[in-house]
């Protein structure tokens, strides 16, 4: 079944690599959840396992990427940028998509596999909203009853997307419990779903999660990866020296690296540096977590000497998490690729350089890929290297905030 | 053997069997509680190591765990305080794999063996999942209890009855830990299927929040563990006297059944 599937204009690669040993990347991932939902997650894990090797499935995945999401999207040459940075940087536009992110991709493969399930009830989690409302609107196009579990905290700071969900249809739950952001959402989605299960299925937005959702996900993002492979070979006549993305839970991350694995480019993703790693506000799970289980999986999370899970800092709500997806924690391990940070400050830079120079406003979580990338540029990055970012999400939903942060930055 | 061994002795005298939750770490009395909960009738108690992000439970026990963390409960400290309790009643630790696992495998179990501890009950660690820590648990004499739901398939609940240690913990409803005005219909269901495929003892628990509840679950196995109904109690202020006042209820239920 690994023949490339066409829908208007859009084609599948062959499926990826499944874990092994029930969901292990190395020595990450697995199933850590309560005997209640393990019936599910086998269904789940058994009805994808099929679905991704049926040429229907596949064909009509492809359609709807095409018809509906806007796919492919274009890989853009910054020509203005590359001069400023001396290195030639090239963007997959993934805020060019429907709803403005790469989680579409993923919600309308999860939404037609609830169908093929026989569910008509989806639960959600989200951080700044992206996956609320990429979930939303899948629902609303196959007629879906949606939930969308959101903290509180994120409820205030991103308001426009809480309308957004609501205008689609979907009933927005703020989240009290514990610190009120996105890991307090996937408890109270999880905890929703253990009673729920048998009508419900929990659309995660993340590589993250109790095997099959990072190996799933993963595949439902690596259309990333495979156009933009693709289109960096037709612009630059070959790959990149650089792949990069940013991380929180990884899912725009690791759809762009499942297509240059097997190249030799570099593998960077880009973490939260917060207010500095130093100040332990962060939400660097790769470089500063240990290993541990949360929300199903064994991956690297931040906590305390006990065990307890640590609160994330981050501007960007998006990657506000303070785990990581398990494979990218075994591509960490194995040193095939890297997890440096960007601070909250050096985000602000990007979301600035990247609107003035090539009239590109990104999202607050790919400007730390940006900002990153303006630290690095004559470092680690040589000089004329070439550069694959990949710009997960559009920036309108942070203007609002950034406007305020910048003028508390004039006013100092 | 001790837990299996107590449970088993006191159901083949006829008992109904009944196992307290109690939060560790709340407040500076816990270890007061637990004794007047033993002195009030429990066969064993359960006590809860509380976890930043208990996937498994609802308001009641998520509010106890954050304000035994917020007071400087942790897994080492509870553990500690066990050690020379003299409760007269095998004793279960209760918590999330995270904890144990950032102990590691052999140090977890070694040091409830260490402080007296009978057993442990890991709720998001699931059969499939259980090697790692079953071997150390094994081997430190620490009987681990598995989880059985509503869900599991026929062959799963022979696994998970052939791999339990101590008792069987039959999850009586869909949902999390919390207290229902009704016992949930699954209840009767899972006590039956459990009691179908194994001798161990079978306990039901999770939402079981009355002495009248107690006594119907109870009729379909071999006993109850209630927790919420509990720490509620003690959330509100109820101390030792109020937990034993409440477990003695319970026990006068399931005697009546």
């Amino acid at each position: 079944m690994s023949a490339p599937r066409r829908g208007d204009g859009v084609t599948l690669g062959p499926p990826g690599p499944e874990p092994t040993d029930l969901g292990r990347f190395g020595e990450f991932g697995g199933r850590f959840v309560p005997e209640t939902l393990v019936p599910a997650l086998e269904e789940l894990e058994l009805e994808f396992r099929r679905a991704w090797t049926s040429p229907e499935f596949r064909e009509e995945y492809a359609q709807l990427l095409a018809q509906y999401a806007g796919r492919p999207t274009p890989v853009t040459e910054c020509h203005r940028l590359s001069e400023h940075l001396g290195v030639r940087v090239l963007l997959k536009r993934e805020d060019l998509t429907h709803t403005g992110s790469h989680k579409i991709n993923n919600v309308l493969g999860q939404a037609l596999l609830t169908q093929r399930m026989g569910k008509r009830r989806v639960i959600a989690e989200t951080g700044a909203g992206q996956h609320g409302v990429a979930t939303a609107t899948a629902c609303a196009l196959f007629g879906l009853d949606c939930i969308v579990f959101m903290g509180a905290v994120d409820v205030e700071r991103q308001a426009l997307n809480v309308f957004r969900m609501q205008l689609l249809g979907a009933e927005v739950i703020p989240v009290t419990s514990g610190s009120a952001t996105l890991k307090d959402a996937i408890n109270d989605a999880l905890r929703d779903w253990v009673a729920s299960v048998q009508s419900t299925h929990y659309c995660i937005g993340s590589v993250v999660g109790p095997h099959p959702f990072p190996w799933m996900v993963r595949e439902f993002q690596r259309i990333v990866g495979d156009e933009a492979r693709e289109q960096t070979r037709s612009i630059l006549g070959g790959d990149p020296d650089f792949v990069v993305a940013c991380v929180g839970g990884g899912s725009n991350a690791m759809g762009t690296f499942a297509g240059f694995t097997d190249t030799d480019a570099q593998l960077i993703g880009v973490e939260a540096g917060g207010l500095g790693i130093e100040t332990g506000h962060h939400g660097a799970s790769v470089s500063r977590g240990v290993p541990g289980a949360l929300h199903g999986a064994r991956s690297l999370y931040l906590q305390n000497e006990d065990g307890q899970i640590l609160e994330a800092h981050s501007i960007s709500a998006g990657l506000d998490y303070p785990g990581v997806g398990p494979e990218h924690a075994a591509l960490a391990a194995s040193g095939r690729a890297e997890y440096p940070s960007a601070t909250d400050v050096e985000a602000l830079a990007g979301f600035q350089l990247l609107s003035k120079l090539e009239g590109i406003v990104p999202a607050l979580e790919p400007a730390h890929a940006v900002g990153w990338l303006m630290r690095e540029a004559g470092n680690r990055v040589p000089k004329d290297s070439t550069v694959m970012l990949t710009m997960s999400g559009r920036g309108d939903k942070d203007a609002m905030q950034v406007s305020e942060m910048l003028a508390e930055q004039a006013g100092r | 053997m001790n837990l299996e061994a107590t449970l088993r002795g006191a159901r083949d005298r006829g008992a109904k069997l009944l196992v307290p939750y109690v939060t560790g770490g709340l407040g500076r009395g816990w270890l007061d509680v637990v004794r007047a909960v033993a002195a009030a009738g429990a066969d064993a108690i359960e006590v809860g190591i509380p976890f930043s992000d208990p996937v498994m439970d609802g308001r009641t026990i998520q509010e106890a765990s954050q304000r035994a963390l917020d007071i400087g409960a942790t897994p080492g400290s509870i553990i500690d305080e066990l050690d020379g309790l003299d409760a007269g009643v095998p004793i279960a630790v209760m918590t999330y794999y995270n904890p144990v696992h950032h102990m590691g495998h052999e140090r977890f179990a070694q040091r409830l063996s260490a402080s007296g501890i009978d057993a442990a009950i890991v709720p998001d660690l699931p059969l499939d999942e259980l090697n790692g820590w079953a071997d150390a648990a094994d081997a430190a004499d620490v009987e681990t209890v598995l989880l059985a739901a509503p869900t599991t398939s026929d062959e799963r609940l022979h696994a998970i009855c052939e791999r339990s240690r101590g008792f069987v913990y039959g999850v009586a409803l869909l949902g999390i830990t919390g207290e229902r005005t009704e016992l949930a219909v699954e209840a009767t269901e899972m006590g039956r299927r459990l009691k179908a495929v194994t001798d161990k003892p079978v306990l039901l628990g999770l939402g079981i929040s009355n002495p009248d509840q107690a006594r119907v679950a109870a009729a379909s196995s071999d006993g109850v563990i209630v927790g919420s109904a509990l720490v509620r109690r003690l959330l509100e202020g109820g101390g030792p006297e109020g937990a034993a006042e409440f477990v003695h209820e319970l026990r006068q239920g399931l005697d009546q059944g």
